[in-house]
C-alpha cells in the first residue's frame, strides 16, 4: 500500500474549516493519549475543563475575561499574518501596551481625581500609541531597510519585558515589591459586578468592557479585510508582492501601517488587561498572550470572528487548565493544537490518495 | 520482453506504447481514452493547444502522475510508474518547461546532484569529463565546469537534457522546449535532438509552434480537448493550415484584418532613459523613442539586451534616469503608481509571477488596476457587486475559461491567464500599452485572438509599443520597428517589408552577420517547409 499526495485545485471553504474542526479533534485525541499515558483519566479531564470554563455563568465570564486579551493580540497577529508580516511581537506591544496606559495613571499624566470618563480613553490611547509605537521599530526596519521582521520582533518582546521591570522594580515600584500600586477606581474599566447593585444578578462576574473593545476591533477588522480597498491591497501584497507592486501599491506604506496598527491592538490588550483585571502594573502580567496569539490566528485562519472563536477555546483551556495543573496540561494541549493545525495544513493544500501496489487501475 | 502486439505494421520497435489512458482533475478530464506511440529514433511531436491534455500525457510517461485506466508499455513490456524514478529506471526523462538547477554550482554538479553514486568521495575531474564526453556525443556545446547562474537560458536546457542523458535515458519528453529560446538556440537544439534520435534515442517533442513541429518531427500526433484528433501523421504533405485546424478545431485566420496606420498625435516620449538590471549592471545606455496614438512600435532584440528593462522602466517597475512623457506628464523615475495614472497600461513579461496573484480570484485579478476608481471604489470600501459585474463581463467577452469568477487564477491555463490579462489592461482603456511578449507560450488560437486584440486596441487610437522575440510577430503587427542591442536602440525601419537579413544584423550590433543569414532564413521559411 502506498501513500501519495496530489496537490487540490481550487480550495473550497468548507475544506479548510473541515480540516481546522478535524485538527482540533485530533489534537484532543493526542491530548487525551498523552494524558491515559501519564496516569490520568482523559474523559474526566476534559468533562472537568468544560465544566471548569462553561458550566455556569460565573465561569463563563472568567472563560470571557481570559478570552479578551487573547482577541485582541489575536487579531494583532492575523492582520500581520494576512501580509505574510511575520509579527510574533504581539507579547511585546501588550507589555508596552500595558506600560503605557499605567504611565497615565502612575506618572502621572492626568492629575489625580480626574474622571474616569476622561481617564479612560485617555489610557486606551496611551496603551494603543505605546503598543504601536513597538510595532514601528520592526515595521520600518522591514519596509525601509528589509531587516527581518521574524528576528526584530522576537528581540523586541525581551526588550519590552526588561523595560517593564525597570519602571516596576524602580521608579513605579510599591514599597520595593515588583508591581505598582493599586490604580484608583477612576482608572478601572467597568465589570459587569459593579452594577451588582441595580441588577443582582451580574455580582461576581468579573467581565470587563475590555470585551467590547475586542469584539468592536474584530468587526471593524472585518469591514475592513473583507470590504475596503485597504483590505484588498492587503490581500494583493500578502499574496504576491510583485503582483502588487505592478498595480501601483506602495508596499512599503502597508508594511509600517499593518505594523503600527498590529502594535496597536496588542497594546490596547495590553491596557484592557491592567484597567480591567489586574488595576496595577506588575512584570508578570502575560502569561504569555502573545505568544498564544499566534496560534489562535492560525487556529482562525486569520478571520476575525474566528479569532474571537478560537480566543474562547483558548480562554477556557487556560482557565481550566489552571485547575488541573498549573502550567503543563494547558501548554500540552496548546502545542499539541499548533502542531495539528500546521499538520493539517498539508491535507488542505493536498488530497491523499492511498493506492495498494499492482491496483491502480480503475478507480 | 514481447514485441508491440497488435501495432499496424511498426517500421521501427515501438520505444513507448500507451493505450488508452484516462486521467482527470477536479471538473475535467485532461486524457479521454488516448493512445500514443514512440518508435525508436524518431522525433515525434504532440501538437496541441495550451489545456489539450499534451501535458498530462507526458507526465503520464514521466510517472509524475498515474492514469485511472489504460496501459504503458516500454520496449514492449508492461509498465507502471509510480514516481519518476520508476520512469527513469526504465529509459524515460523528462526536460520540463521550468528548469530545475542550482544556479550557484556546476553543470557537472548540477548533473551529479541526486544520483545515489558517488556515494562518498566526488572525483569531480573524472565526472567533469565524462559529463563533456556525454555532451559532444550528441553534438552539445557545454562548459562543464561552467557555473549555472553564468549560462544563457539556451545552455541551461543543455544541462537539463544532459541531466536525464546521465542517468540513462533513451527517451526524451521535452515540453515546450523552445518556449524560452532565442531563434538560434532553438536550431541548435533541433540539431541536437537529431543527434540523439541517429544514435538510438527518441524524442517526444511537446509544443504548439506549427512551423518548428513541421520541421523537426517525423510524426505528428494533434491532441483537442483530451483526446486525440490526428494519431501519428507525417509531416509530409501536411500545412500549417491543416495542423492549426486539428489543433484548434476550426479553420484559423491566418490573415488579420489591419487598416492603415493612422499615428496621431506623441503619446508616449522617452529620451536618453538609463537603467541597470538585476545585477547592477547598466543594461540601458540611453534609450529615446516616441509612440504616437494608433501606432504600434514594434521592438526588436535578442534576449537580454535591454528590452525587458525598457518596458520595466518605462512602467515604474523598475529605477531609472531621463524623461517619460505620457501625454505631457513626466514618470520618469517614479514608482509604477505614477504610470498607472498616466495611463500606461503594461502586459508584463512573466503573467504569473508579474501579472497576477495567483491565490486571489479571477475577481481580485481583474479589478487590479481599477480598484482606485469608481465605480469599483466607493469612498474607502470596495464595491463587490460592482466588481463581481465587471469580472463576470470580462470572463463572457474575452472567454476567460474558468469554473468561475472566484476560481484563483492559478488553476487558469496560460492562454487563459493572458486573456484575463489583456481584458484588465485593454478595458482600462489606457492612453499606451507596453505588450511585452504578448503570445508567448500560447498556442495558435490564443496568439490570434491576441494579436486581434492588440490590433482593435490600435485602431481605438491607444499607443502600443510591442516587445517581442518573434519576428513574424512583429513584421505582421508593428508600424515602426526599433532594433535593440547592448541597451541602446541601434536601427529603425518601417515594419512591413522589413528584410529579416537586415533587421538581424542590427539585432547582433552588426556581427554575426553569418549566423544570422541561417536564422533568418529558417524563420522565412518555416511555414510549410518539409522535414530535412
Amino acid at each position: 500500500m502506498i501513500v501519495r499526495l496530489e496537490p487540490r485545485g481550487a480550495v473550497a471553504g468548507w475544506v479548510s474549516a473541515a480540516m481546522t474542526v478535524a485538527a482540533l479533534i485530533v489534537a484532543f485525541v493526542i491530548g487525551g493519549l498523552v494524558l491515559a499515558f501519564v496516569g490520568g483519566d482523559p474523559v474526566r479531564v476534559y468533562l472537568h475543563i468544560v465544566n471548569a470554563a462553561f458550566g455556569n455563568i460565573g465561569v463563563i465570564s472568567d472563560t470571557l475575561v481570559k478570552a479578551t486579551p487573547l482577541i485582541l493580540t489575536g487579531l494583532a497577529c492575523a492582520l500581520a499574518f494576512r501580509m505574510r508580516l511575520w509579527n510574533i511581537g504581539a507579547e511585546g506591544q501588550f507589555l508596552l501596551g500595558a506600560w503605557g496606559a499605567s504611565a497615565v495613571v502612575l506618572a502621572p499624566v492626568l492629575p489625580v481625581g480626574t474622571p474616569a470618563i476622561v481617564v479612560i480613553p485617555v489610557m486606551m490611547l496611551a496603551g494603543a500609541m505605546a503598543g504601536a509605537a513597538w510595532g514601528l521599530i520592526p515595521g520600518l526596519l522591514r519596509a525601509r531597510l528589509g531587516v527581518n521582521e521574524i528576528i526584530t520582533t522576537l528581540m523586541l518582546n525581551y526588550i519590552a519585558l526588561a523595560w517593564l521591570q525597570f519602571w516596576v522594580f524602580g521608579p513605579w515600584s510599591e514599597g520595593g515589591f515588583q508591581q505598582s500600586v493599586t490604580f484608583p477606581r477612576t482608572a478601572w474599566l467597568p465589570r459587569l459586578t459593579d452594577f451588582a447593585a441595580s441588577v443582582p444578578a451580574l455580582g461576581g462576574l468579573t467581565t470587563h468592557l475590555g470585551l467590547v473593545f475586542a469584539l468592536v476591533a474584530t468587526a471593524i477588522m472585518w469591514v475592513v479585510v473583507s470590504r475596503t480597498r485597504f483590505g484588498y491591497e492587503m490581500r494583493l501584497i500578502g499574496d504576491n508582492p510583485t503582483a502588487a507592486r505592478y498595480a501601483g501599491v506602495d508596499i512599503a506604506r502597508y508594511v509600517i501601517v499593518v505594523f503600527a496598527v498590529s502594535g496597536a491592538l496588542a497594546g490596547l490588550a495590553g491596557m484592557s488587561e491592567v484597567s480591567g483585571v489586574v488595576h496595577r502594573l506588575q512584570d508578570r502580567i502575560s502569561p504569555g498572550y502573545g505568544f498564544t496569539a499566534i496560534i489562535i490566528a492560525y487556529l482562525a485562519r486569520l478571520g476575525p470572528w474566528r479569532v474571537v472563536l478560537a480566543s474562547i477555546l483558548f480562554g477556557a483551556l487556560i482557565l481550566a487548565g489552571r485547575e488541573i495543573q498549573p502550567s503543563g496540561v494547558p501548554a500540552m494541549i496548546q502545542g499539541i493544537i499548533l502542531f495539528c493545525l500546521i499538520g493539517s495544513d498539508v491535507l488542505v493544500r493536498y488530497r491523499v490518495r492511498v493506492a495498494r501496489r499492482g491496483a491502480v487501475g480503475a478507480t | 520482453m514481447t514485441g508491440s502486439m497488435d501495432h499496424p505494421t511498426p517500421t521501427m520497435p515501438l520505444a513507448i506504447e500507451a493505450r488508452g489512458i484516462v486521467k482527470s482533475f477536479p471538473g475535467v478530464l485532461a486524457n479521454d481514452q488516448v493512445d500514443f506511440d514512440l518508435r525508436v529514433g524518431e522525433v515525434h511531436a504532440l501538437l496541441g493547444e495550451n489545456g489539450a491534455g499534451k501535458s498530462t500525457l507526458m507526465n503520464v510517461l514521466a510517472g509524475l502522475y498515474q492514469p485511472e485506466a489504460g496501459e504503458l508499455l516500454v520496449d514492449g513490456a508492461a509498465v507502471r510508474f509510480r514516481s519518476p524514478r520508476d520512469a527513469i529506471a526504465a529509459g524515460i526523462g523528462m526536460v520540463h518547461q521550468h528548469f530545475t538547477l542550482v544556479p550557484s554550482q556546476t553543470v557537472t554538479e548540477n548533473v551529479l546532484l541526486g544520483l545515489p553514486l558517488p556515494r562518498f568521495r566526488l572525483d569531480l575531474r573524472r565526472a567533469e569529463a565524462s559529463v563533456a564526453e556525454m555532451a559532444e556525443g550528441v553534438g552539445m556545446r557545454v562548459d562543464p565546469r561552467a557555473r549555472v547562474w553564468q549560462l544563457s537560458v539556451g545552455e541551461q536546457q543543455r544541462v537539463e537534457i544532459l541531466k536525464m542523458l546521465y542517468r540513462g535515458a533513451r527517451i526524451l519528453i521535452m515540453d515546450e522546449p523552445t518556449a524560452v529560446l532565442a531563434p538560434q538556440e532553438a536550431e541548435e537544439l533541433f540539431a541536437t535532438l537529431r543527434t540523439m534520435t541517429g544514435t538510438g534515442r527518441s524524442v517526444v517533442f511537446i509544443s504548439h509552434k506549427l512551423g518548428e513541429v513541421l520541421a523537426v518531427a517525423d510524426r505528428i500526433t494533434v491532441m483537442r480537448a483530451g483526446r486525440v484528433t490526428a494519431a501519428a501523421i507525417s509531416p509530409v504533405g501536411s500545412t500549417p493550415a491543416d495542423l492549426a485546424r486539428l489543433m484548434v478545431g476550426r479553420p484559423v485566420l491566418e490573415t488579420l484584418e489591419r487598416a492603415d496606420a493612422a499615428p496621431g498625435r506623441v503619446v508616449l516620449s522617452a529620451a536618453d532613459v538609463h537603467a541597470s538590471n538585476d545585477r547592477g549592471i547598466e543594461s540601458l545606455r540611453g534609450v529615446s523613442l516616441q509612440v504616437r496614438a494608433g501606432e504600434i512600435v514594434g521592438i526588436a532584440a535578442v534576449a537580454g539586451n535591454g528590452q525587458s528593462e525598457l518596458a520595466e522602466a518605462l512602467t515604474g517597475l523598475r529605477r531609472c534616469t531621463g524623461r517619460i512623457v505620457v501625454d505631457g506628464v513626466d514618470i520618469g523615475g517614479q514608482a509604477a503608481g505614477a504610470a498607472l495614472r498616466a495611463g500606461v497600461g503594461h502586459v508584463p513579461e512573466d503573467r504569473a509571477r508579474v501579472g497576477s496573484a495567483p491565490n486571489l480570484s479571477i475577481v481580485d485579478n481583474l479589478v487590479m488596476k481599477r480598484f482606485r476608481r469608481p465605480p469599483l471604489a466607493r469612498g474607502p470600501f470596495l464595491d463587490d457587486g460592482a466588481a463581481r459585474a465587471l469580472a463576470t463581463d470580462l470572463k463572457a467577452r474575452y472567454s476567460i475559461s474558468a469554473p468561475s469568477i472566484d476560481s484563483p487564477v492559478r488553476i487558469l491555463s496560460g492562454g487563459n491567464l493572458q486573456r484575463l490579462i489583456l481584458a484588465r489592461e485593454i478595458e482600462a482603456a489606457p492612453a499606451v500599452l507596453i505588450a511585452v511578449q504578448p503570445t508567448r507560450g500560447l498556442d495558435v488560437g490564443a496568439i490570434e485572438v491576441v494579436h486581434r486584440l492588440l490590433l482593435e486596441l490600435r485602431t481605438k487610437g491607444t499607443a502600443i509599443l510591442l516587445i517581442s522575440e518573434e519576428l513574424d510577430e512583429l513584421r505582421t503587427l508593428a508600424d515602426r520597428l526599433l532594433v535593440m542591442f547592448e541597451g541602446r536602440i541601434s536601427a529603425e525601419m518601417p515594419a512591413g517589408g522589413a528584410d529579416l537579413h537586415e533587421i538581424g544584423m542590427h539585432m547582433t550590433g552588426g556581427a554575426g552577420v553569418e549566423a544570422l543569414a541561417g536564422m533568418a532564413a529558417a524563420v522565412a521559411s518555416a511555414p510549410g517547409a518539409p522535414p530535412p
